[in-house]
């Protein structure tokens, strides 16, 4: 941890290694997003990428980077960082590794409301995200209402969403048996979460949810690190402890919803990215732009995957996202131990 | 001159007091041993039809033939017997996972055996045509044990912390659901089949699955009580546990072959029921704090009584057919779960 002084009197506390992994993380998510937009029916090599991206490509290259694959690399990337920041507010604030939006309910709420659209009504596309957005701020409104008492003890939190998760995960169960099998297989593809056909229509309320909230979120990140000490410990370090958790969850709450309406509940971006974005900054506390880099990796990197492992949009990305930050988490646990450290 | 000093003893543990409170706690266990049994009693009566007490009676002790005594015998008896092996299980299960782990969000499908069971399912119905609930047991069973060892490897085995091994469980998790998805979205034949499995139900119960299931449930509570001591020293830390005597790596892979053993029998013979096992010890700790040696039994008598409860309830609202019990539970359950933790303090692990 090093301090760099201005001749002003300011200062700034700076890790040298978390700035590096940041950097790091950012190149490897441009560079699997160049890859990905290369990637296709029409192969595009990384040169002639960047020169259509930067307006010097022939008509038909434009047409196909511009409007087909830009918007669905666009959205994977925001989907991914909304999802990873989101994760590491719940994680801060149940001060549990495990305490992500899907374990605690926001991703089953949207699960329910684009099922119960998918299901009871056989609607559009577009009638599925909005069924998706209402479900999961209904499902966080309530949790934090139930888990209310003066004020949201964190214990209490994780329990009421638990709760949730339990009764919400039932009624999906319930939508599966009552559909039939063309449903079910529609929803079944929503649930896992894909990134097939994405357009500008998605990208815009994304970018707009994400270019207000994700500052909001930032902002907390230092109370949010007290926060995980505890609530005394952290009121006696001057944070208002209620206003945080309100403020942080529900930017996280419409962070999951907003990302899971354009992609669907994409498993396990939001409990992995921030544990992946702790270990490779080797950061104590909570590292919330660390985490969103993580998560527009990931996503990226596995959509990428399973176009070049399964073919084109034969399976979706949501199949991948698990396997792979599975797989990668389960590495880093390894090579952990070995180092002997945690 | 000599100080009088009184010892201080803090309220509520002296010998008299904590004597009346194990004397309420043993009534408490009595009145929920009473208490499974009516609903046992209620579940051989109770379902599309209704068979009155004297013809239960009948049908266990004077077996005729008649119809209402195959219906006692060969439906209503092995899913009833199946609900109380598979809610114990369930409930000891969950309680084992959550002192293990130190977590409060830990159900016994943490460890991948849920996962486990579910992906060595799929991959039987798809890849080698298994279409019968009896054959999907040893599938489930087999599928449950292999992960459940493989997270522990990974988690590791005896440096392992309580986060390490949650966080190597859901990680396993992860990849594992992704295969299952997999296959269901590239094999329609194979969803039709998962989409019912996934949501766990009781009532494919007969005689040849509870015999099946029985002595690993078994074998399985007799290890869940033998580690009451270890385990609850272990909720103090490691480093405490080691200062009390125990060896928190030895009661670690105890506990995790007792819940696999339940919890991976649980799920072969009525597919993945969560809730059971992840809210049924909050609900017991809320009234019995968190001593394992009353947490334990209770939840072993009352995971069973809501269980069965449920499942006569979704056998009573929608008849003729029936709503599955893994349905059933948490949309009952879980209303109740929250008012429970909104009404008294939790008790912490």
């Amino acid at each position: 941890m090093n301090v760099v002084r201005t001749p002003g009197g300011f200062s700034v506390r700076v890790a040298p290694r978390a700035v590096l992994a940041v950097l790091l993380l950012a190149a490897a998510a441009l560079a699997a997003s160049v890859a990905l937009i290369g990637t296709g029916d029409y192969p595009l090599t990384p040169a002639e990428v960047v020169r259509t991206l930067t307006g010097g490509g022939t008509p038909a290259q434009e047409f196909i980077v511009d409007d087909l694959r830009l918007p669905r690399v666009l959205v994977a990337l925001l989907v991914g960082a909304a999802l990873a920041l989101a994760g590491a507010v719940f994680q801060s604030v149940s001060r549990n590794p495990l305490g992500s939006p899907d374990v605690l309910g926001i991703a089953q709420g949207s699960t329910v409301g684009a099922l119960s659209v998918i299901v009871l009504f056989q609607g559009t596309p577009t009638a599925v995200s909005g069924g998706a957005l209402a479900g999961g701020l209904l499902a966080g409104a309530a949790i934090y209402l139930l888990a209310w008492q003066k004020g949201v003890h964190g214990q209490r939190f994780v329990l009421v969403g638990i709760g949730m998760t339990a009764i919400l995960t039932s009624v999906v169960g319930y939508l599966l048996t009552q559909a039939d099998l063309n449903d079910a297989t529609r929803a079944t593809t929503w649930m896992v979460g894909s990134l097939n056909g994405r357009d500008w229509k998605q990208v815009w309320p994304l970018l707009a949810v994400c270019a207000v909230l994700a500052p909001v979120v930032l902002s907390q990140g230092r109370d949010l690190r007290m926060l995980e000490m505890g609530d005394d410990t952290a009121y006696a370090l001057g944070v208002r402890v209620e206003r945080t958790r309100l403020v942080s969850l529900t930017a996280a709450v419409l962070l999951t919803a907003a990302a899971t309406a354009a992609a669907g509940p994409i498993a396990f971006v939001a409990l992995s990215a921030p544990q992946v974005a702790r270990r490779i900054t080797g950061s104590p506390g909570p590292c919330l732009t660390a985490a969103a880099c993580t998560g527009a990796a990931l996503l990226v990197t596995a959509d990428w995957a399973s176009q070049h492992l399964f073919g084109a949009d034969r399976l979706p990305v949501g199949v991948l996202t698990g396997m792979l930050g599975g797989c990668y988490l389960l590495w880093l646990l390894h090579t952990e131990r070995r180092a002997g450290r945690g | 001159m000599l100080a009088v000093v009184s010892p201080h003893v803090p309220p509520g543990t002296s010998p008299e007091a904590v004597r009346r409170r194990n004397g309420v706690r043993a009534l408490g266990l009595l009145a929920a041993a009473g208490l499974l049994f009516v609903v046992a009693m209620a579940s051989v009566a109770v379902g599309a039809k209704q068979v009155p007490l004297d013809q239960v009676w009948h049908g266990l002790f004077h077996y005729t033939g008649s119809e209402t005594d195959v219906v006692v015998r060969d439906l209503r008896v092995p899913r009833t017997l199946l609900g109380i092996l598979t809610g114990a299980a369930l409930g000891l299960a969950g309680t084992v996972m959550q002192a293990l782990t130190r977590n409060p969000l830990a159900d016994p499908g943490l460890f991948g055996i849920s996962s486990g069971a579910a992906a060595a399912v799929v991959s039987g119905i798809s890849f080698l045509g298994v279409t019968s609930l009896t054959g999907y047991v040893w599938f489930a069973f087999l599928g449950a044990a292999v992960v459940s060892v493989v997270v522990h490897v990974l988690g590791g085995s005896r440096s392992a912390t309580p986060v390490r091994l949650a966080l190597a469980g859901t990680a396993v998790t992860a990849v594992l659901n992704g295969y299952v998805y997999a296959v269901e979205l590239t094999d329609s034949a194979a969803l039709d089949r998962m989409r019912f499995w996934t949501v766990g139900s009781l009532a494919s119960a007969n005689a040849t699955l509870v015999g099946q299931v029985a002595p690993f449930i078994a074998t399985g509570v007799v290890l869940a009580f033998a580690l009451v001591r270890p385990l609850n020293a272990m909720t103090l830390g490691d480093d405490q546990a080691r200062a009390l005597g125990t060896r928190p790596a030895v009661t670690r892979v105890l506990g995790l072959a007792a819940v696999t053993l339940l919890c991976g029998a649980a799920t072969a013979a009525c597919g993945p029921i969560v809730f059971v096992g992840l809210m049924v010890p909050h609900m017991v700790r809320s009234f019995t704090g968190p001593d394992l040696r009353w947490v334990l039994p209770y939840a072993a008598l009352l995971a069973p009584v809501l269980l069965l409860g449920t499942d006569i309830l979704g056998r009573v609202v929608a008849r003729p057919s029936e709503l599955q019990v893994g349905i059933v539970t948490a949309l009952v359950g879980g209303p109740l779960f929250i008012r429970l933790i909104r009404r008294r303090r939790t008790a912490g692990l």
